[in-house]
This record gives structure tokens, sequence and C-alpha cells, in this order.
């Protein structure tokens, strides 16, 4: 399945993945649209994003979840009723949800993050199981 | 699946309205729709500020409504009784679990006066998108119709009912195949519908549709108590359809929906994390009460004279979560992450009309597997699924059926009644068999059925007549109040349970209070000002639930670690203020905790005056049968003749030695009668009513409601 894939330290937390990612879907830079969110340590950071894990699949109860041919755990905004099931489940809470959008969002592994990132921290990779979280 | 229609039947319209589509705002259409099936009136009534300040919505509406449509001696099969549906400002809002519920009114065949229903599935919502923040239907129809009300062509029509089947799970093929146009439309319609056993008898129950888009299949859930259903089919109508369009997480437009998401998601986590190490209701609904009642001795056994049997390890939680289809979003409305509505799939139907057929099995939940099983002494699955399945698609309550056949056992072994008597069925207790035949009985309106179907209540008078039976003995035993069956928990151990049932404005149900656990396990409740406080609280609070179109179970049924921590853990204070959050955030209107328990007690204190109105609502309706409060027979005191003596000594400082059971049993019987006495005192004057149970003009002025028409009614009684 195709990830987002993070290498913590190659991070510096210069924050520019929250600024790519909700230019890429909603046309602004508001950090709390991003779908990825990178948490700053004293040594190490730490970033949370969606692993494609799947199992907000299953908790949809209009069927708007599911798996691209990618592998890739996608929502079908036309068929989400707003509901918010898979923010409250999702194992790793990287499901979001914001004050000006009806229907959640998360991390399809666009890349769009990646490829913007100056340290090279960010990739997207083809993997078989889910990554850990933030890995 | 996709939609390959049938060969369509033609649609034979007997009346039309048009209208526009008002889209919800901050809760409410500001409109509701009135049908009259007699002459054909369809029309939109506005919804007032009165209304929506005094009355909420769901509940309030309905009484409300009826009110307005009925006259002081309107009984429950006159023409100008009502069924009113309405949701309630929240329904319909998709981020909270619990927020799709309907609420029915309507004068019950049961009891004489008004009944309230809450129930699941997706109608109120879509009602409410349709345009309609409530239903009102009125009058009766000459030959069986149906109504249909399309919110994408702002159209409402009366049908004849061509070819409409009326056992409900046929209703819901009927409904994909003639009414869908689309695969999408599926999603977006709901039914509501009776069944054959709705025709004869007064315990009828309205199955509400929802489409499960995972098992591509109509299910249902009920509006069990108090015999909407038999005023439905009184009526003559077979189901009621509403389409609405798409749904969205906007379509209720609350003035804040970050607000009502924001505590919306919270629960789900809740729900996602203590749900499993919790009630496990994801996993088997309702039916993990089964064995905590038995453990508690609360679970009714052999109508109500027991509290635990050994078999009831057959009927309990994990043998349902076995049956049950796991990994199914299993929520009657969306969003519902407790996911309670649990179905048993492909079950193969084992006798009567359907036999053999392969159909969804909608439940059971913890009241009917203690109602069509233990009480009855059954304790088979496969017996709990047939009769539920039946009481479904017949459209009957299970909760009445199975109290009211708990009675009809204990006479038969009592000896009241006999073979020649039941026309050759065998009613002991956990003859399932013989159950069963009664059901379908009632459902062709045929032999014994037809004398069960009129329900607890009138069956005494039945056996007394006709049959000879004692009269204190049938009254001590059925257990109805008010002319409604008790729903399924023993609370002879629980005096404040007593009045919660007793005085409970519809009949004995638990809706508005549950205290046996507060009260009997925890001791909570050690004074009749305990008591009375918690009958005034709980009530008020869980009623409020069914004015803005909430499911109680939500609010307790998962909880919070450091809620143990919390002043008043029984109240959930974390999910108390969820719901201030909710009601605000939806509405505009800023309110408080205090301000929910005020919207309640104006309905609540206004369907008591109802119930006046209509002749009852007193303190003599307040009376509950002995078997509630203790045991009646020498067979029950005996069973727990340990707890019992203790009492007596430590109680009432009577040595029971030397005593006989018979003399025993009524000295016991003088004190529990005479604590529930003291109870209905206690419990009046905390409400703000007189000692023979009037809500009195100053109580009703101090809520705004002190109406002429209302004040009328109180000042005849005071």
């Amino acid at each position: 399945m195709r990830v987002l894939s993070y290498a913590a330290g190659r991070c510096v937390a210069c924050r520019t993945c929250e600024e790519v990612c909700p230019e890429t879907f909603f046309d602004e830079t508001s950090q709390d649209k991003s779908r990825i969110r990178i948490h700053e340590g004293r040594e190490t950071h730490r970033a949370e994003f969606c692993n494609q894990c799947g199992e907000c699949i299953d908790v949809c109860p209009t069927k708007a979840l599911a798996r691209s041919r990618r592998g890739v755990v996608r929502l079908e905004d036309p068929l989400c009723v707003g509901c918010l099931s898979c923010v409250g489940f999702c194992p790793y809470a990287v499901m979001f949800w914001h004050s000006d959008e009806v229907v959640p969002f998360k991390c399809i592994a666009c890349g769009a993050c990646a490829r913007e990132c100056p340290e090279e921290a960010l990739e997207i990779v083809d993997v078989e199981e889910p990554l850990p979280l933030g890995a | 699946m996709s939609i390959s229609k049938k060969a369509e039947t033609p649609r034979r319209v007997l009346a039309e309205f048009s209208y526009e589509r008002a889209a919800a705002e901050r809760g409410y259409t500001g409109q509701t729709l009135y049908v009259n099936v007699g002459d054909g009136t369809i029309e939109s009534r506005p919804v007032t500020e009165t209304m929506k300040e005094q009355f909420i919505g769901g509940r309030g509406f309905g009484l409300y409504r009826l009110w307005g449509g009925v006259e002081d001696d309107t009984r429950w099969d006159d023409p100008e009784n009502e069924i009113v549906i309405s949701s309630g400002p929240c329904g319909g809002i998709t981020q909270y679990p619990g927020s799709g519920k309907s609420i029915v009114v309507s004068i019950s065949p049961l009891t004489d006066i008004p009944v309230d229903s809450n129930v699941g599935g997706h109608f109120g919502p879509l009602l409410k998108f349709a345009g309609w923040d409530a239903l009102e239907i009125q009058g009766k129809a000459e030959r069986d119709v149906i109504v249909v009300i399309d919110g994408r062509s702002g159209r409402v029509t009366v049908e004849e009912a061509v070819e409409v089947p009326v056992d409900t799970h046929l209703v819901g093929h009927w409904l994909i195949d003639q009414m869908a146009e689309s695969d999408e439309d599926r999603y977006y319609m709901s039914v509501v519908a009776a069944g054959t056993g709705s025709e004869n008898s007064r315990f009828g129950c309205l199955n509400f549709s929802f489409y499960d888009r995972h098992r591509e299949a109509p299910r249902f859930k009920q509006a069990g108590r108090g015999g909407i259903g038999t005023v439905f089919r009184d009526k003559g109508i077979r189901a009621v359809v509403v389409k609405s369009g798409p749904v969205s997480g906007d379509s209720n437009q609350p003035a804040d929906r970050a607000r009502i998401s924001k505590v919306g998601s919270q629960l789900h986590r809740e729900i996602f994390e203590y749900d499993d190490e919790q009630n496990q209701m994801r996993k088997g609904g309702t039916t993990y009460l089964v064995s905590i009642m038995n453990d508690y001795d609360l679970l009714p056994v052999h109508n109500f004279r027991y509290g635990s049997h050994p078999e009831a390890k057959k009927i309990a939680g994990d043998v349902w979560q076995d049956l049950f289809t796991q990994g199914i979003p299993d929520g009657c409305w969306y969003g519902c992450t407790m996911a309670c509505s649990h179905a048993v799939d492909q079950y193969e139907v084992r006798t009567g009309p359907y036999q053999g057929e392969r159909v969804i099995v909608d439940g059971p939940e913890y009241e009917t597997i203690a109602g069509v099983g233990s009480c009855c002494g059954i304790f088979e699955p496969w017996a709990i699924l047939e009769i539920n399945f039946y009481c479904d698609t017949y459209g009957l309550d299970t909760i009445s059926f199975g109290t009211a056949m708990g009675f009809v056992m204990e006479c038969y072994e009592a000896g009241v009644l006999d073979q020649e008597k039941t026309g050759g069925l065998e009613l002991s207790f956990g003859n399932a068999e013989a159950a069963i035949e009664v059901l379908h009985q009632v459902a062709r309106g045929e032999g014994f059925g037809s004398i069960f179907g009129q329900g607890a209540h009138r069956m005494k008078d039945f056996f007394v007549e006709e049959f000879g039976a004692d009269r204190d003995f049938v009254e001590d035993i059925a257990m109805e109040n008010k002319g409604l069956e008790y729903s399924e928990y023993v609370t002879k151990e629980s005096l404040a349970q007593q009045g919660g049932y007793g005085m409970t404005n519809k009949g004995p149900q638990h809706d508005e209070a549950w205290l046996i656990f507060m009260d009997q396990i925890s001791n909570l409740l050690p004074t009749f000002e305990d008591k009375a406080e918690a009958l005034h609280y709980f009530p008020m609070f869980r009623t409020w639930f069914g004015l803005c179109g909430f499911c109680k179970l939500p609010w307790n049924d998962v909880v919070p670690p450091e809620n143990a921590e919390t002043d008043e853990p029984q109240k959930i204070p974390s999910h108390v203020q969820n719901y201030v959050e909710l009601f605000s955030g939806v509405t505009g209107r800023e309110v408080t905790e205090d301000d929910l328990i005020e919207q309640s007690e104006t309905v609540y204190n206004f369907q008591r005056v109802f119930n006046i109105r209509l002749g009852k609502g007193l303190r003599e309706h307040d009376a509950v049968p002995y078997r509630s409060m203790g045991p009646v027979t020498v067979e029950e005191y005996e069973s727990r003749a340990e707890r019992y003596d203790k009492q007596l000594r430590e109680d009432l400082s009577v040595d029971p030695q030397g005593m006989g059971t018979q003399e025993k049993l009524a000295a016991l019987r003088a004190h529990r009668e005479q604590q529930y006495e003291k109870l209905l005192d206690a419990v009046y004057e905390r409400r703000g009513w007189t000692p023979r149970g009037v809500p009195t003009p100053k109580k009703l002025e101090s809520l705004g409601i002190d109406f002429p028409e209302v004040i009328a009614i109180v000042e005849r009684f005071l």
C-alpha cells in the first residue's frame, strides 16, 4: 500500500508540510487544516498522519470510506454524512475535523508535503503492512 | 446491489398537497404537517414560538398537537385521535451518538391516556429534512391508505393502498421495490408500518425503517409501547413513507456546528476507548443486562415471581454476541457509534405463515429477552428470536406480549385457565410452542389469541367475569398499571423504582426512571426525601431526551473513568454537560443544566394534566400491583424467606419465629403498601402536586403553562 513515511531524525520542525498540505486541499495555509501534524520534542520531533491501516472503513455507516487500488484509504465526500465516527474511532487519532468543514479529512499519501520538505524527511513509499504511527 | 425495479403498481391518489420544502434552521423547519386520512385534508401548520419555548419538540410537540386535536371524551378509536411523530430540534444531527430518535404520541388503546414512544430508525430526521418538524395524522380512512411525503418534489399524497402488504418485513421489501427510484433513494427514505397483529390487539407497535447500507436491506426499530400500531391500523393506514433527498452533517443547520462536533467526536472517542471494557454495547447491545439482572435478583422470572433463574445463562449476553453479526456499524441513525441495533441475519423462521423464510431479526434487546424469555420461563434463544421476529412483523409490542404472557402462564398454572379455556393450549411456563401459537392467533384474531390481544388489564376482568377467577389474585399478579404492561425489571426490593414505574405518565415503562441500583444496591436514597428528589430529577432529565430527538443510552451506557470521582456520578455530569452543549449548539439558545430540567418539567406536568383531562392522572391511578412491591404467594415468600424474615425483624420489629407464612406475608404487605403511600406523598410534594397527585395552578404558572384550558382541568380536583 502507498503510505507517507517520516524520518524523525531528519525533521527540523520547520512546518513546511503543515502549510503545503492545507494549501493543496483547502487552498489556504491554516495549519489546523493540515492532514499531517508535527509535534516538537527536545531532541527529536514526532509526526501524526494516517498510516492507511483502514480501521475507519469498518466504522463508517455510509461506506464513504474505502481503500483505493493502491491501498490508500479515501473518503468519498458525497457519501459522507459528517458523523465523525471515524474521527473518534481512528486508533491513531489522525482522522481530523475542522469547524469550517462538514466532512473529516485525512492523509491520502498524495506526496505534496514530501515534495516540498526541505530536509527530505518525508517520502511516499509502498509497504505491505501499515507502518507504525509517524514512521 | 442496484435497483432492478419490479413492475410498478399503479398508484391511486386520493388527496394531494404541494408545498415548498423549508430547510431546517437551528433544528426547526418552522412547520408541521397535518394529514387527515378520513376527509383528505392536508395542510401545513406553523410552529409557534410558544411551541419552541415551552414544548421544545418531539414528545412536547406531540402532546401539544394531540391536546389541540382531541376532546375530553376522545378515545383511542375515535377519528379525532391523532398519531403525532416528531423528532425534536437536535434530531438529525449526525455528529453525536443517539441523535436520530422519533417520538410518537397518541391516545393509547391500552391506557385511554396519551402514550409517548421513543423509537430509532430514520423517519423522524428525514421527515424534518423533508420540511416538517412533526407529522400529525387524524381521521379514519374508509379503505386502507398509504401516506407519502416527498420532500424532493414537495408533494404529500394520501393514496389507496394498492398491493401494499400489512406485515412489516413485507412492507420493507415493498418500499424498495415500489418506492425507490434510484439506488440513492433507498438511503434517504423511511417507512412507518404496523402489521396484522396490530389489527387484532391493543398492543400494536409501529416499526420505523432505516436502510442498512452494509446489509443492503431495510431494517426496523419499534415504537413499542402503548398500542400506537393499533391506532395506526384502526385509522386504515398501512404505511407512511418519507423521502428527503441526501443528508449531510449540516442538514439540521445547527447554530454552531463546531460545538456539536467537538462533543460528538469526544463521545465517539469515549466509546472507542471504554465500551469494550464496560458494557460492550457495540458487540451485544443491551443484552449484557440479562446476567447483571439475574445476578442481582432483578430479572423477571415466571411473571415477576422471582428475580433469577439457573437457566438464565442460556439467554445471556455472550449467547447473543455469538448470534449477532459482528463488525457492522449497527447504529439506527448516522453517527451512533454506541451501535446497539444488532441483528441476527439469515434466521430461518420455524413456524407460522413465514415458516422457512430467511429473515433479519432486529434484536433482540434486553427487554424482549426478559419479557418473552425469562418472564415466561422460556430460555431457548430460537424461541426468543421467533417471537421477536413475529412480534415485529405483526406489529406487536414484545414487552406487552411478554408481560401479558407471563400473567397468562401464571393463571394457567394456578388453575384460573385450563386447556378448555385456552382452546387446547397448555400455557404453562416454559412452553414456547404454545406462546408462539398464541402470537399467531393474535395476528389472525382467532381463539385464545383474541382474548390475549386485549392485554393484561382487560384479561383480568375477562378471567374474573368469564372464568370465575379470584379478583384479588389477578389484581395482585397482573403486572400492569394504568392499563400498560410493565417493562422488565423486578422492583420488589426498590421502593423508589416501584414509584418510578407507578408514577410514570404513560404507564410502567422504565424510560422515566431506573433507580434500582441507586436505591437497592448502593443505598444512595435512604430517606423518602432522597427518593423523592431522585423521582423528580431523573424522570425530568430522561424526559428531556424525548423532547429533543435523543436516545438515552449514550448518556449512561458508557462513562468516562473520571466519572466515579464526581460529586454525583449517577448523573454522569460530563455527559449532562454534553447535552447542554448540544442544545445550545443546535438551537442557538444558551441553556444550563437546570434549564434542561425545567424544559422537561413543563412538558411532564402538561402530560400529567392531559392524563387528568382524559380521566386518569390522579393518585389512585399511580397504584401498583402488589407483585411489584413484594411476594404475593407463599411459594414466593419462601423462596427468599431469609431476606423477608430479616426485614420483618429489622424494619418492622416483628419476630417471624412461630409465624406462619401467610401471617408473615400479610405483615410484610401491610408495611410495604404503607411505604408506597408515603413515597407518593413525598414525590407529589417535591413535584409541586397536591396529595391527590394534581399539579397546582402555582406550579403550572411557574412553568408558563397556566393556559386557561389547562387550569380549568386541574381546578376540578383541587
